[in-house]
Order: structure tokens, then C-alpha cells, then sequence
């Protein structure tokens, strides 16, 4: 699927000349397509990229330091790291949920919801994040239940979670489902006439065969929670050290003409969201390479 | 693939627990899903019918809507064209670096929005590396179009060759090869062989560029100085509406932009319908061949 498929090759394309790789390639357009590529690749990506690396290095040593020795930096990094935590964590047992009423159930409307679990992808983050701020405002239509209840959802971290679990969600759904479905669903039947309870079958049948696809979903929507922007500043409080995302500081930074403290914490935010996502694509070669080894033995 | 898929055997016989987690996922559906944009029309309607158009017709707004449909013609038709080009070259050779253009290309769905934006203004801004010589020969790039722009190109990067790459590596060189053989110019090979087989699959990554372009806010916010009627674009009008507490308007401009974003997005799972059903077809014609 688009999300995350990686982009590495599948098969060698086949080439007319067996004898010798370095044969010229009877194939036109090679030189036209690398130059377009490097072109482009080149000015929108690796330029403004390089700019990042080395903005950081050009005012010293001792500026990046103190770019570093930030704690309103540390605490804006530490908000958003455990929101996106908690709200991929929260959104587990929600996609878990959703992906098993997909596929094992034959429920009325049950191509509505497959349709529904794309929405967070299809709106547009600004439209998501005047919604659920309005949504779970005190006057909200579920921010006025839930704090009569006690529990004050906008304005604060757990607004920040709410919104991160709403834009997560179908990267769970989309990881499970296929897994799912490829699993017989025997083997839950069997689980059950050999007297296994529901939490039984859910513990040692399901989650060890669904455990690397709800990490790779975990993963996703971790990733992509770190540098949410518009789906959260509306529904955040935006108050320094308490509710005030990463992101939201590196804007803030900028409007300061605080250019190196803006480029410190955008560095590492980009690490961070780079590295899980390439823990995810191994996670997935892997996990690919099992099965295929799987289906050969 | 819905006749295979696994079904519990007979619907009459559910236990409590699967009673109870159908309940979960359609509350789930219910509240998570389904209310937004419930929502988001109630409050745009909330005033009738005429209030949210008038909104929407407002002069700011229209040039809004102006501006994001004319910077997305721009990102779509732009990295549209360099989209088809580096799939190609990703698919049909190989070559030492290879996996380096390939990992390059995905970097920006990793990247946060906001940086994504701030990038551009560390370039062009006006402490950027060249934001200042340029403004002294009367180029700005930063704060106005080209800079949206730009900041529209590096979110919308990779989804065209992502969603074509797989498939022209399916499809081989077999058929470009004979192409070649018979004569056919590099152009006329893209157009009449390879691009032909792969139309679904590009109308998808030009409609999922689309939707992108559209609805990106946190990039465009950095790089805009939203100046409304000049350099706003749909989202961050929406944005200055919300935060001048005109809700109505704020919401009809929403209800438009997500009315757009899922006709574009709607659109798109219909053309993936159709690629997937083409596909047993295309297997089934290689294994007579084969």
C-alpha cells in the first residue's frame, strides 16, 4: 500500500545484453531521465535538505550550543515525543478493533467504514484541527459530556494526544488488516473448540501473528504524531513547557529570527521521524522475507 | 477478493465478546470518524445556507481559493512531469547510486511540515543564504508565491514516482526494448508503451499529489507571511478566519476544502478499483505466455 511501501526494487528488469553489463543500453532516454532526476532531486530536495545540515555549524560551535542549552526546546521536544507515544499506543487497540471488523465481520456498512478510515488522511490538517478543537471545546459536542465528567480534553496535553490518535488511526488499520487477512481465520475457530477464551485467542493467537504489523502501524503514526502541525496548534493549549508541540516552536523560533534555535530543534525532528520510519521499512523487509521463507519451506 | 475473505460462518451464532467488540468498532467509527465532518458542515451551515456562501464568496476568500488551486496546478503539473521521468529511470536501469536516488526521493514524507517550510526560508529568507542578494535584483521567494510554491513541491515530492515506480518495475523492459528495436524515439516509447500500461497508477499519484497540494498547511504557513488576499492560500484562510473567531466562515472554507480534498481523494480509490481489477488480467495474459 502507498503509505509505506518502500520504493526498492523487486526484480531485476531483464537486459538484451547477457554478455556484458557494460554494454551500451539499447534503451533510450537514460542520460535525459538521470539529468531530470538529479535536476529536481536536487533543487527541491537536497538543496533546502543541505541548507538544514549546515545551517546549524555556520554560526560556531558555541551558537549550536546554545541553540542546544534550551529547555523550552526540551520541553516543546518532550510534549510532542510523548504525546505521539501515547496517542499511537491508545490508537493500538482502537486499529486493532477496526481491522479485526473489517475483515472477520460481515457488518452492515461495512465498506462505509473501510471508506471512513482513510478520512484523517483525506482532510486537510487546518480542517482537522478547527474541528476537533470546536469538537471537544468545554462547549463541544464531546467536550461538553466529557467535562461534566471532569475530564478537559482541548486547550491542554490531552487535546494534543486527541488529535494525534484521530491523524494516527489509519496508519494502524491500513498496517493490521492486510495481515489479518492473509491469517485463516481457523485458526481462531480452533483455538476455540480447543476451549480457548476470547483474551486467550486475542493474547496467544492473534497478537504474536500481528505483533510486527502493529509495530510498523505504532511506528507510522509515532512518526508522522512528532511533526504534526496543523491538526494539533488549534487544539493545544500552546503554552511553553506545558502544551506547546515541537513543531509549534520551530515557528515560533522563526518569527523570533531565531534562525539557529529553529534549525536545532527541525534537525532533530527530522532525525527522529527518519530513523523510526527506516526501523519501520526494516521491520517490514523482514517480516516479508519471513513469509517468503515461510511459503517455500 | 471480498468472496475469499473469511467470514464468521453464520451471523446467528455471535458470541459476547464479538457482540461486544462490533459495538466497540462501530463507537469507534461513531465518534472518532464520523463527527468531524459531521461537524464541520453543521457549524458551516450553522448560519443557513446564504451565510456560508456569502463566506465563501468573499473577496479574500475567493483569492484564496484562486491562489491554492493555481499552486496546486503547479505542483501537480511539475512534479508530475519529473515524477514520470525518475520513475522511469528507477525502474528500467540499474546503476551504481540507485538506491541513493531512491532514499532521497522518500526523505520528505518523513519531514515534519513545519520543516518542510522553514528549509525554503533558510535559503530564502531574509537571513537566509541568498534571500537578501535576491531581493536586491527584485526577486522575493520567501513570504509570496514562489516560496508556497516551493514549499508545495518538497511536500508533494515523492507521490507520483512512489505510486508508478512499483508498477513500471512489474511491467519489466520487454516492451520498450522492442520499441526501441522497431525504432522508436525515447518520447514516443514513454508515451505510446510505457505510460499507457501505468495510466491508472499516474492518475492516482497526480490525484494523491492533488489532495496534498490542496490541504498543506504547516509548510505553506511558514513560508506565506499571510498576507490575506495575497499570499493565503485555503488552509491558512481558514486559519486567520478561526482565529478571528468567525467561525462560520472559518468552516464553510473548511466544508470546501474537505468537499474537495475527498472528491479528489474518492476519486482516486476509484481508479485503484479499477488498476487492481485490471491487474488478474495482465497476470493471467503473461502466464499464457509464459
Amino acid at each position: 500500500m502507498n503509505l509505506s511501501a518502500t520504493l526498492s526494487p523487486t526484480r531485476e528488469p531483464s537486459t538484451l545484453h547477457a554478455k556484458g553489463r557494460r554494454a551500451r543500453d539499447p534503451l533510450p532516454g537514460f542520460r535525459l531521465a538521470l539529468g531530470a532526476t538529479l535536476l529536481w532531486l536536487g533543487l527541491i530536495v537536497v538543496l533546502p535538505l543541505a541548507a538544514l545540515a549546515v545551517r546549524p555549524w555556520q554560526e560556531g560551535a558555541s551558537a549550536m550550543l546554545a541553540a542546544l542549552n534550551d529547555g523550552r526546546m526540551f520541553a516543546a521536544l518532550r510534549v510532542s515525543f510523548q504525546s505521539a507515544v501515547l496517542a499511537a499506543i491508545l490508537d493500538l487497540p482502537l486499529g486493532l478493533i477496526l481491522a479485526w471488523a473489517l475483515v472477520r465481520t460481515r457488518l452492515p456498512g461495512r465498506r462505509l467504514i473501510d471508506a471512513l478510515i482513510d478520512l484523517p488522511f483525506a482532510i486537510p490538517t487546518a480542517v482537522t484541527g478547527i474541528t476537533l478543537a470546536t469538537l471537544y471545546s468545554p462547549q463541544g459536542w464531546l467536550g461538553a459530556p466529557l467535562s461534566r465528567l471532569g475530564i478537559s480534553v482541548a486547550y491542554s496535553v490531552t487535546g494534543i494526544v486527541a488529535a494525534l490518535m484521530f491523524v494516527g488511526l489509519p496508519f494502524i488499520v491500513r498496517s493490521v488488516e492486510p495481515v489479518l487477512r492473509d491469517l485463516p481465520s481457523e485458526l481462531e475457530e480452533a483455538a476455540t473448540l480447543l476451549g480457548a477464551r476470547p483474551w486467550q485467542i486475542v493474547a496467544r493467537v492473534l497478537t504474536p501473528a500481528l505483533l510486527p504489523s502493529l509495530i510498523s502501524g505504532f511506528g507510522l503514526a509515532f512518526a508522522r504524531g512528532i511533526g504534526e502541525y496543523g491538526s494539533v496548534i488549534f487544539i493545544a493549549g500552546n503554552q511553553p513547557f506545558r502544551s506547546e508541540i515541537a513543531p509549534l516552536l520551530v515557528v515560533v523560533r522563526l518569527q523570533e529570527f531565531d534562525y539557529a534555535g529553529a534549525t536545532s530543534i527541525a534537525f532533530i525532528l527530522l532525525v527522529a521521524s527518519s530513523a523510526c520510519l527506516a526501523a519501520v521499512a526494516m521491520l517490514r523487509r523482514r517480516a516479508a522475507r519471513g513469509l517468503v521463507a515461510e511459503g517455500a519451506a | 477478493m471480498n468472496a475469499l475473505a473469511p467470514s464468521s460462518p453464520d451471523n446467528a451464532r455471535r458470541s459476547p465478546a464479538e457482540i461486544a467488540l462490533i459495538a466497540a468498532a462501530y463507537a469507534i467509527v461513531g465518534l472518532m470518524l464520523v463527527l468531524p465532518p459531521v461537524l464541520v458542515f453543521t457549524e458551516a451551515l450553522r448560519s443557513g445556507l446564504g451565510a456560508a456562501l456569502a463566506s465563501i464568496t468573499d473577496p479574500d476568500a475567493l483569492s484564496a481559493i484562486k491562489l491554492t488551486l493555481e499552486m496546486t496546478v503547479a505542483a501537480v503539473a511539475i512534479n508530475t512531469s519529473f515524477g514520470v521521468l525518475a520513475a522511469w529511470l528507477l525502474a528500467k536501469y540499474r546503476f551504481p547510486g540507485r538506491s541513493v536516488l531512491v532514499a532521497l526521493i522518500e526523505i520528505p514524507i518523513s519531514v515534519s511540515p513545519v520543516v518542510a517550510g522553514l528549509v525554503w526560508l533558510l535559503l530564502f529568507g531574509t537571513q537566509g543564504w541568498w534571500g537578501e542578494a535576491l531581493n536586491r535584483v527584485g526577486i522575493t521567494i520567501a513570504f509570496a508565491t514562489p516560496g508556497i510554491l516551493l514549499a508545495t513541491l518538497f511536500v508533494t515530492f515523492p507521490f507520483v514516482t512512489r505510486t508508478l515506480l512499483p508498477l513500471m518495475e512489474q511491467q519489466g523492459r520487454d516492451a520498450e526494448e522492442a520499441a526501441t528495436l522497431l525504432g522508436a524515439s525515447f518520447w514516443r516509447i514513454l508515451w505510446g508503451v510505457t505510460l499507457p500500461e501505468a495510466r491508472w497508477a499516474l492518475l492516482s499519484g497526480g490525484l494523491l499529489t492533488t489532495a496534498r497540494a490542496m490541504g498543506e498547511f504547516g509548510a505553506v504557513s511558514v513560508v506565506s507571511g499571510h498576507i490575506p488576499g495575497l499570499t493565503e492560500t485555503m488552509p491558512l484562510h481558514i486559519e486567520t478566519l478561526y482565529n478571528g473567531y468567525q467561525s462560520v466562515a472559518a468552516f464553510s472554507m473548511a466544508a470546501l476544502l474537505a468537499i474537495m480534498a475527498m472528491a479528489t481523494v474518492g476519486m482516486r480509490s476509484l481508479f485503484e478499483a479499477r488498476m487492481r481489477r485490471e491487474e488478474p488480467r495482465k497476470a493471467e495474459t503473461a502466464g499464457g505466455g509464459a
